[in-house]
């Protein structure tokens, strides 16, 4: 059965879509959740001051520069121009690694600094950094992951894709993890 | 979108489920029994898992408190056959002990709030009845939709596996506030128990939210033709505000959980300060805080309540109009009023926390929120009543049940006001008074509201009905002991007896209640036993119950009543039926009822 009615059947998004908006909505509240925390907690006794490592700022740059390569490519797939598309979501998922590895360096030149992220000599506010930035990465890992499957598809579907929701599904929530960085980022720096 | 395009692009968001396009309805040719009855992608199947999984964990929760009533009513009583049952560890001489008390305290609650009230519930009947009430052959995604249930398989299985570890199941009360849920060394329970408690936890989280998503992706997308919003039956508005309460609150609870998670596996201290444990000393732990816990916990455990309530509330509504012959009353007001519990239970969490040494102003701002809870509740109340008011009742067991929702909803809202005070509260917090509360208005009534969904759908469930003299034995039993059960509790409370203590018998102040303790225990049992035959009379129906023979049995206008007696995976055979009419055209113009999928008429007074 197609709708006969033309006009529901542009007003409603796929509800695969719909279903992401909503997931990332989720998301959004744990992330919420999380930093409320941390400010709650910055205003009680014992929290620790420090520099954030400058190697973020790269990351931040990696983790931009990603989502306009996905824009790209999602539009190369709209224009069938597969090969060109190859290539973006391969850069793009290789920015993703890009922008995790950087964030373990940063991690690691915490450590030097004698920040303990964990341990019983940990600061909350060096712990919360961690969980709050280790999450995050979480959710870039599942965006790579994400982008590999649908590389995998573009090169071996024995059935040609003219659909364009997986990938459209997949950008949508690659510049969601973007934004979220974005926040986090601005977060750290000047709200938290 | 359509249905079916739906059903045709199955390769979309990288979900892989059986192609449907050209064959709808009742012709399936490689169902097998796995995937018919186990890894099933079929909602109305899903919806059977959860209710079997969560009686499951009914009987399990119920016989806890069974256990946990038997030391508080009969303290200084020996049950030798209680060790032969259960072993040294829980019963050690025929005497709950206090280690075995907290642990089953603990799953109790935890079984019953989230396995039993909140998969089992909502779980069943928002995958039951959203596709077949909207008009839609299955889920936005049945592959998620499967996944929600395994996930809270494994769940329910790593919890059930806790039971059975060395030190016992976790002891910590419920809400497992640090620094009990924190420390292994802080008591036998928060060892592996704890571990496997988190583990369940996580993965029950997943599972709601797997589920969540899906549910109001079908109610927002996946209406049939002519399905407005407000032509929805109230089951599905209760069942997408409880699916949008699950999708805004478990995350933050994740996020409690996973910081709890580095506090006891990678020594940080987002909970631990300055704490000396017995036989291990000072603990290095320095500046965090365990009330920021609560926060998270709460910000989660008060919608938690509602995701509980709500369903139960959809499906009263339903079955109230359906068996009274008359609409609704106040159908808008009932959406509205459900829109404005969603909205307060985000805004209320820290009545649960007013002796925290929380600031007594901000402490009198949530209690100016949480009194308003009592606005839209009271709406409700009076359109239920007004709905059976001057009705043609028919008392079936699922109208029965509904009735007693309305009761109990009522009986437990109103001492939702004296909790909700601030002042009272610093009195009755943590007494009997609030275990009487919550139990009343959330817990059985919820039960309540589920038994009337399982009565009233069970026909459509299974194609046999069930057996109506048991129903009504399991009705009026159950509603005489919930209130003998917890009535007298309030009276206890207000006395000062506190919960989860192992043993009253030892305080003078609470020896008066020795003879009450007794009684309420006692009818615990008989409350128990009664349920157990009202599973009897459910498996007994799957199987041998009286056959459905007409298509519509309770005469009701919502969809699911247009599909064959036993619907296959898809529901209806052919194209889904367009909807014309609100689903309450009962007694309209003379006519008993009007299903929604009749067309508007010339000689129609109004619509």
């Amino acid at each position: 059965m197609l709708l006969s009615d033309n006009m529901t059947e542009e007003k409603r998004i796929h509800p695969h879509k719909f279903t992401l908006w909503v997931a990332m909505g989720s998301i959004v509240m744990m992330f919420a959740g999380l930093t409320s925390a941390y400010i709650v907690k910055k205003n009680q006794s014992s929290w620790l001051e420090f520099e954030l490592p400058k190697i973020f700022w790269y990351s931040t740059l990696v983790i931009l520069l990603s989502s306009v390569t996905i824009h790209l490519a999602g539009k190369s797939f709209k224009a069938r121009e597969m090969g060109r598309y190859r290539n973006l979501i391969t850069i793009t998922a290789g920015l993703g690694v890009l922008f995790m590895v950087l964030q373990v360096l940063g991690f690691q030149n915490l450590e030097q600094r004698n920040i303990a992220l964990t341990g019983v000599k940990s600061n909350s506010a060096a712990s919360f950094l961690f969980v709050i930035t280790g999450l995050h990465m979480l959710h870039v890992l599942g965006g790579v992951i994400a982008i590999l499957v649908i590389f995998i598809r573009a090169y071996a579907g024995r059935v040609k894709q003219y659909s364009s929701i997986s990938i459209d599904l997949v950008s949508t929530y690659w510049h969601f993890v973007d934004i979220l960085w974005i926040y986090l980022f601005i977060f750290y720096n000047w709200i938290g | 979108m359509s249905n079916e395009a739906v059903f045709q692009a199955p390769a979309a968001a990288g979900t892989h489920h059986d192609v449907h396009g050209d064959h709808h309805g009742e012709h399936h040719h490689h169902e097998t029994f796995i995937t018919k009855y186990v890894f099933s992608q079929d909602h109305k199947m899903i919806a059977k898992q959860f209710l079997i999984t969560g009686m499951v964990w009914a009987v399990l929760g119920g016989l806890m408190s069974v256990l946990f009533r038997l030391q508080i009513g009969y303290p200084d009583a020996n049950f030798p056959w209680l060790q032969d049952l259960l072993g040294k560890w829980w019963a050690e001489g025929g005497k709950i002990t206090p280690q075995a008390y907290y642990a089953l305290v603990t799953t109790h609650g935890t079984v019953l709030v989230f396995f039993v009230l909140t998969a089992g519930l909502s779980g069943t009947f928002a995958n039951f009845l959203i596709p077949l009430q909207v008009g839609a052959r299955d889920m936005a995604s049945p592959f998620m939709n499967m996944l929600s249930y395994w996930f809270f398989f494994t769940a329910s299985v790593v919890m059930l596996s806790s039971i059975f570890v060395e030190n016992g199941p976790f002891s910590g009360g419920w809400t497992a506030y640090p620094p009990l849920s924190a420390l292994g060394d802080a008591s036998p329970g928060s060892k592996t128990g704890m571990d496997l408690w988190l583990i369940s936890m996580a993965l029950f989280v997943v599972s709601s939210l797997l589920g969540g998503l899906n549910y109001i992706a079908t109610v927002l997308n996946m209406r049939t033709k002519g399905m407005s919003m407000t032509r929805l039956p109230l089951t599905i508005w209760a069942l997408f505000f409880t699916a949008v309460l699950g999708v805004l609150s478990f995350p933050v609870l994740f996020s409690g959980f996973i910081l709890l998670i580095f506090d006891r596996n990678f020594g940080t201290s987002f909970y631990l300060s300055d704490i000396f444990v017995n036989g291990v000393g000072a603990l290095p732990n320095e500046g965090g805080s365990a009330i920021l816990y609560q926060h998270l916990f709460w910000f989660l455990g008060h919608p938690e309540v509602y995701i509980i309530l709500l369903p139960a509330m959809g499906m009263v509504s339903e079955i109230l109009s359906v068996n009274s012959r008359k609409p609704i009353f106040g159908y808008m007001a009932m959406i509205g009023s459900l829109f404005a519990i969603a909205i307060l239970a985000f805004l209320v969490w820290a009545h649960h926390m007013f002796v925290t040494g929380l600031n007594p102003f901000l402490g009198s701002i949530f209690v100016l929120l949480t009194l308003l809870i009592a606005v839209p509740s009271a709406i409700k109340v009076f359109n239920w009543i007004t709905t059976l008011w001057r009705g043609n009742i028919r008392f079936t067991p699922g109208m029965l049940f509904a009735i007693g929702f309305v009761s109990l909803f009522i009986s437990g809202g109103l001492t939702g006001i004296w909790l909700g005070n601030s002042a009272l509260d610093i009195h009755l917090h943590d007494t009997y008074f609030v275990i009487a509360h919550f139990h009343i208005v959330m817990g059985v009534a919820s039960m309540f509201g589920m038994f009337a969904g399982i009565y009233h759908w069970f026909p459509k469930m299974y194609g046999r009905y069930l057996n109506n003299n048991l129903g009504y034995i399991h009705f009026w039993i159950t509603i005489a002991g919930a209130y003998m059960i917890f009535w007298p509790m309030h009276y206890e409370g207000l006395a000062g007896m506190p919960r989860r203590y192992y043993d009253y018998s030892v305080w003078e102040s609470f020896k008066q209640f020795a003879d009450l303790n007794r009684f309420i225990s006692t009818v615990a049992m008989i409350v128990f036993a009664v349920q157990i035959l009202f599973l009897v009379n459910f498996f007994y129906s799957i199987f041998k119950g009286r056959k459905v023979t007409t298509q519509n049995p309770w005469g009701s206008n919502t969809l699911e009543w247009t599909t064959p007696i036993n619907p296959g995976h898809g529901n209806w055979v052919g194209e889904i039926p367009e909807v014309y009419r609100w689903a309450y055209d009962y007694g309209k113009d003379g006519k008993e009822f009007i299903p929604q999928t009749k067309p508007i008429g010339d000689d129609e007074s109004h619509h």
